[in-house]
């Protein structure tokens, strides 16, 4: 037994040391934490195929615990762009990789992930539909009103009137570059999908200087 | 008198009811026939067409002497052109023909006048008629007879009675008949009383067209208001048709059926006008007839009720689907119902949609609570123990409201747009709204009072209180440019948005503490907010902001944030700063030393914040202290070099505020902040900048080194440059600046040569009393050059001076006394000049009755250059001058005594002044001036003394004191004149001593 996890450490080691020369923003102990943490939700997973990564409704237990996310469709799109090969499954270094964005990304990262995220149909765009359709719980429906659906329509209106300066009706991702640059409050403007402050240190907490101290 | 009587009188079946208003007019005819005789004597004798006749209770015994007794019957000597006696008493009747004895008849009847008056005006129903015949009135009486004459005069005297008694029968006459909206109120009240279901009541229902009370107390709508109407009732008494009620000033009455407002054509009356509901309805329902008269008791014991106006209570708590800020959702509720309910009544009433004061009231008291227990104990003594030096930049502006539904420009609905997405989103919509609003012009009044006036400033301050950062975020970039407004800024401190702000500086969000220092800096600005920020413990907040490490060379992100966060703080602390209160607080937080840090920043936009601070807190003892022992004059005299034209002026005028302490006007001087200064001075366009710099080189030239400097660099010919054309707040400083540097006799001569004296003197013309007192020390101080005082004489800059010792001012008075002091010393034929100006010198000696000191001592000096005059000081001795001075010997204040020992050795000179100063009891007190530590006073002393030992009785005094011993000390003295003095003293009174002996042995 200690035979076998004194191999698995020099396994993760290596890889820890690979991964935090591939990915910025970590460094080689915290890389080896970050695969720990990884291993250990892995182990957690009843699914047999358990190779392949973390899948879909373990990720969003994370997000959703972890990081505090609500939103069902942003918690999908967020699983989609951490799963950058698309095989359904988060691998050790997708998960490194995202959680670098999400923890310590830059601007420019950012701008570009979120982008991802709320592009729903991936083709580089985001239209009036995937707006109303990222918004359409953003608002309390009035009963009284005719159309519920109108306080939605307009407040895509007014976000795509601020947002859309080259004036095709729709988001191009140097539409949405500039709108953040401009005001960085819009940078989540279609929904929450990066952790808050508070979330993030607790998690680097947990993640970081726990197993320092084993 | 006729009309009087026939229209105000109160008759009944041709008798005089019994009434106070009755009782009144009789009382004013009485008073009117009793005097009659003694105002009118001609007109009184005057006999009338027909005699007044009527039945009295008077006797023969009550007639005096006058009259001629026969039995019981009386008649008067003087008899008519006929032959008819003018009075004629047959018991019980008596007539009269004339004024002057109904006058007499009056006066006879004693107690029983008003009696008297009553039957006669009974019998006589149209007096005016009888007295001068009936046609009289119609002025067909064309011959100049003198009768005729004394007719016209009778019947004007009559006629101005007429009125009179009208006047007087009007005014309580209205105020008996005219309704005022509270009567109606407690009328209503009282009726509603008795409406109800039971067998009892006595009308089914009682109400009113419109719920809206104006706050007049009134119903109707505002141009019904013109007309005197007060409300509309509708009372369905029990036995007939509802009655639609007009109440009006004038009285109730029915109208043609007002169901609702608006019904144009239903105003007008259709029945007689009532006085008051209850005879109306007694006249309408026998119903009501009938048993009101059993309850009438019961109603009336009831105190009349005060109405409620039903208040906007109503908050439906609907259920929404989150739960996160269901809370919040109630609060926006609440003054959501508020407002519309508002708009609702105004749009009904006025047709107009402003969310009026009423409405902010609301806010206002739901706020109350929330203030009252602020944890720093605001009792009601510390909330008006504020400062009194800051100014008020703010207060209350007026509103500027009253735009109808159509001139509201397209900003606002989409503004109201954008709060509801506010009010009605989750965190995204919630960030985008936010987003989109900060693209409004956020600067622009519309917009700002847009946000406020459809709630959005509730939402905002209470997004303040979520957990989302970016909500807090974007609703402070918001806060932030709307806080410029002074309105707003209100608003937000009505609504209690600071506190929030206040506990956000705790976030470990920089952004968003620095978003929230910013908006306080912005909402601080005015007095009630200033000490809200403090009571919530703002200034140790912000205080803590400032700390950080401005000055290394190389700053990490994380470093230049933080500065930015300093920058912030410094910001709010400025705005704080304005209060006393805070600037203690600042310094009990910790501040100087974090500020004296931050003010070796090299960043502008951190200094001016940081020397804002410092300059306005510049005005307590404590910071002064700390400024020079921190070292920060050297860090305020290097930013005066700097290029930023605020940031110097802040420096100088920190400078001008702390250099009132030698020891700092020394160090200025040491770091070489002089030439700086007076570099300055040529920034004439930017007049708050020359105001500062002026004032620091005012203040720095109180240490004649300093002026040496100034000297050297040529301030003065740039000061005197100044004197023309610059507000007063620069005037005041460049006078009190030449005035400091003409201490030095060479610059007299320099103002003199660059053509300062001229502008000097047309200044003592103006009104400013800080100015005032500068300029006449600065006039002063040139007097003292004898071809300055030629040019001051030519421009009679002395008859305006000693115009100022009229100025109410105390210090003007003094100022311009010390200033007549040279004046009268260095002018040629001083004595006449001072005599052409006529009554300057009793002007000047009855300023010796003035409780100020300084104004005592400056008049004695003045006096004593006067008395030199010999005719001069006969005119002031006429004055008064010898017991006014004798009375102040016993004032205690050493400069005082010193002035008034030299004016009274002066006056001694005149008659026997010596004589009345020993009277007067000066000699003793004088004597007591010998022990002063001060030499300057001892010379003095000794000159009055010396004048005043000249007669004997006053050496007894003065030996009685002890006074040869002091002499005897002082005849030692270095200085001359003192020994001299001393010596004729003690020589008078050795004198004395030995003719005395002589007397006695010899």
């Amino acid at each position: 037994m200690t035979e076998m996890s004194a191999m698995s450490r020099k396994i993760i080691q290596n890889l820890a040391e690979t991964l935090s020369k591939q990915v910025k923003h970590f460094n080689k102990t915290e890389a080896e934490c970050l695969i720990r943490l990884f291993n250990g939700l892995l182990g957690e997973q009843t699914d047999r195929r358990v190779g392949l990564g973390l899948d879909r409704s373990k990720f969003r237990n994370i997000l959703h615990n972890t990081f505090g996310m609500t939103d069902d469709m942003i918690m999908d799109r967020v699983f989609r762009a951490f799963d950058k090969d698309n095989d359904s499954y988060i691998s050790v270094k997708e998960w490194v990789e995202g959680l670098a964005i999400f923890l310590r990304g830059t601007m420019d990262e950012k701008i570009k992930y979120c982008f991802d995220v709320y592009d729903l149909n991936g083709d580089g765009y985001i239209s009036r539909e995937e707006m109303f359709h990222m918004l359409k719980n953003s608002l309390i429906r009035q009963p009284t009103e005719e159309d519920p659906d109108e306080g939605i329509k307009d407040l895509v209106e007014i976000t795509l009137k601020k947002m859309d300066y080259d004036h095709d009706s729709r988001l191009s991702c140097a539409d949405f570059e500039k709108a953040v640059r401009d005001e960085n409050l819009l940078l989540e403007a279609f929904g929450t999908c990066l952790p808050d402050a508070k979330s993030i240190l607790a998690f680097e907490q947990h993640a970081f200087q726990e197993p320092q101290e084993r | 008198m006729g009309v009087a009587l026939t229209r105000a009188a109160q008759w009944t079946m041709g008798k005089l009811e019994v009434s106070p208003l009755n009782e009144a007019l009789l009382n004013d005819i009485v008073n009117f026939v009793e005097q009659f005789n003694s105002r009118h004597p001609q007109e009184a004798k005057l006999v009338f067409t027909e005699p007044l006749q009527w039945t009295t209770a008077l006797q023969a015994s009550d007639f005096t002497s006058e009259y001629e007794l026969s039995g019981s019957s009386v008649h008067s000597q003087d008899t008519d052109k006929d032959g008819c006696p003018l009075l004629q008493l047959i018991p019980p009747d008596i007539s009269v023909r004339s004024f002057s004895h109904l006058c007499k008849v009056v006066q006879l009847a004693n107690d029983s006048k008003l009696k008297e008056v009553w039957a006669c005006l009974e019998a006589n129903r149209e007096p005016v008629v009888k007295m001068l015949g009936p046609n009289f009135t119609t002025a067909e009486v064309s011959d100049s007879s003198p009768e005729a004459e004394f007719k016209v005069k009778l019947l004007l005297i009559l006629q101005q009675l007429d009125t009179q008694l009208l006047n007087s029968s009007i005014t309580q006459l209205s105020q008996k008949v005219r309704l005022s909206p509270a009567a109606v109120k407690r009328d209503v009240e009282l009726l509603k009383s008795v409406c109800g279901a039971g067998e009892k009541r006595l009308l089914k229902s009682v109400r009113y067209t419109s719920d809206y009370e104006f706050s007049n107390g009134c119903r109707s709508p505002p141009w019904r208001q013109a007309h005197g109407e007060i409300a509309y009732l509708i009372i369905e008494p029990c036995d007939t048709e509802p009655l639609f009620i007009t109440c009006s000033t004038a009285g109730v009455y029915l109208n043609s059926g007002i169901k609702q407002e608006g019904e144009e054509n239903a105003y007008e009356r259709k029945s007689d006008v009532y006085k008051d509901l209850v005879t109306l309805l007694k006249s309408k329902s026998l119903h009501f007839t009938e048993n009101i008269n059993e309850q009438d008791f019961v109603i009336h014991e009831e105190p009349p009720t005060t109405l409620k106006i039903p208040h906007v209570e109503a908050v439906d708590v609907e259920e929404r689907g989150q739960t996160l800020r269901s809370y919040e959702h109630q609060e926006k509720n609440v003054h959501e119902k508020a407002r519309q309910q508002l708009a609702l009544n105004k749009s009904g009433v006025a047709k107009k949609l402003e969310p009026s004061l009423k409405w902010n009231l609301a806010l206002q008291n739901n706020h109350k609570p929330a203030a009252m227990v602020s944890p720093g104990g605001g009792t009601a003594a510390e909330e008006f123990s504020e400062s009194s030096s800051e100014s008020e930049e703010d207060e209350e502006q007026s509103e500027r409201r009253g735009e109808s539904h159509t001139d509201l420009p397209s900003e606002y609905w989409q503004i109201q747009k954008l709060v509801k997405y506010l009010k009605g989103g989750n965190q995204t919509a919630t960030v985008i709204a936010l987003c989109c609003m900060r693209d409004f012009n956020l600067a622009q009044e519309t917009c700002q009072l847009a946000i406020r006036d459809v709630g959005g400033l509730e939402v905002l301050i209470n997004l303040l209180d979520t957990d989302e950062v970016k909500c807090k975020i974007g609703s402070l970039k918001i806060m932030k440019e709307i806080s410029r407004s002074s309105q707003i800024r209100r608003a937000i401190a009505n609504l209690g948005g600071l506190q929030t702000m206040v506990s956000i500086l705790d976030s470990p969000d920089k952004e968003l503490k620095c978003l929230a220092a910013e908006t306080i800096a912005n909402v601080a600005k005015f007095r009630r907010a200033r000490r809200t920020v403090r009571q919530y413990g703002g200034i140790k907040r912000l205080v803590e902001l400032l700390d950080c490490v401005p000055d290394s060379a190389m700053l990490s992100t994380e470093q230049e944030k933080d500065v930015e966060v300093a920058c912030c703080g410094a910001l709010a602390l400025w705005s704080c700063s304005k209060s006393t209160r805070n600037k203690e607080a600042i310094r009990k937080a910790g501040g100087i030393p974090l500020l004296a840090r931050l003010l070796k920043s090299p960043q502008k936009n951190m200094l001016i914040p940081v020397v804002g601070t410092l300059q306005e807190c510049a005005s307590e003892r404590s910071y002064r202290i700390a400024i020079q022992t921190e070292g920060m004059i050297e860090d305020l005299v290097k930013n005066l070099n700097c290029d930023n034209q605020e940031l110097q002026m802040h420096c100088a005028s920190a400078i001008f505020k702390c250099a009132e302490d030698k020891r700092t006007r020394d160090l200025v001087r040491q770091y070489e902040g002089l030439q700086p200064l007076v570099v300055l001075l040529n920034e004439a366009d930017n007049k708050q900048l020359l105001a500062a710099v002026t004032g620091a080189i005012w203040k720095c030239s109180m240490s004649m080194e300093n002026v040496v400097k100034f000297e050297e660099f040529k301030a003065l010919e740039r000061l005197v440059s100044l004197l023309t054309d610059q507000p007063e707040e620069v005037l005041v400083n460049v006078v009190g600046a030449l005035g400091e540097c003409a201490q030095r006799p060479a610059n007299r001569a320099t103002i003199r040569k660059s053509g300062g004296i001229p502008p000097l003197v047309s200044l003592l013309t103006g009104t400013n009393q800080a100015l005032l007192v500068n300029v006449t020390r600065a006039v002063g101080a040139c007097a003292t050059e004898s071809e300055n005082m030629m040019i001051i004489d030519r421009l009679d800059g002395v008859r305006l001076l000693w115009s100022l010792l009229k100025n109410p001012n105390p210090d003007v008075q003094a100022s311009a006394a010390w200033a007549i002091c040279p004046c009268i010393e260095n002018a040629k034929d001083a004595g006449e000049m001072v005599r052409s100006f006529v009554g300057g010198l009793e002007l000047i000696v009855n300023l010796l009755k003035s409780p100020n000191k300084e104004v005592l001592a400056s008049v004695c000096a003045a006096i004593a250059k006067i008395a030199k005059d010999e005719e001069n000081l006969a005119v002031i001795t006429d004055h008064g001058v010898v017991p006014m001075l004798s009375n102040l010997t016993n004032t205690a204040d050493d400069k005082l005594h010193r002035y008034l020992a030299e004016a009274v050795a002066r006056c001694c000179m005149w008659g026997s002044n010596r004589v009345a100063f020993g009277e007067a009891g000066a000699v003793a007190p004088l004597v007591r001036y010998l022990r002063s530590k001060d030499p300057s006073v001892h010379q003095a002393t000794a000159q009055a003394l010396f004048q005043l030992s000249k007669d004997p009785s006053n050496c007894i005094a003065m030996h009685e004191n002890g006074v040869v011993k002091l002499l005897l000390g002082m005849m030692g003295s270095t200085d001359e004149v003192l020994q001299e003095a001393a010596a004729g003293c003690v020589a008078n009174i050795r004198r004395l001593a030995l003719a005395n002996e002589k007397a006695k042995y010899g």
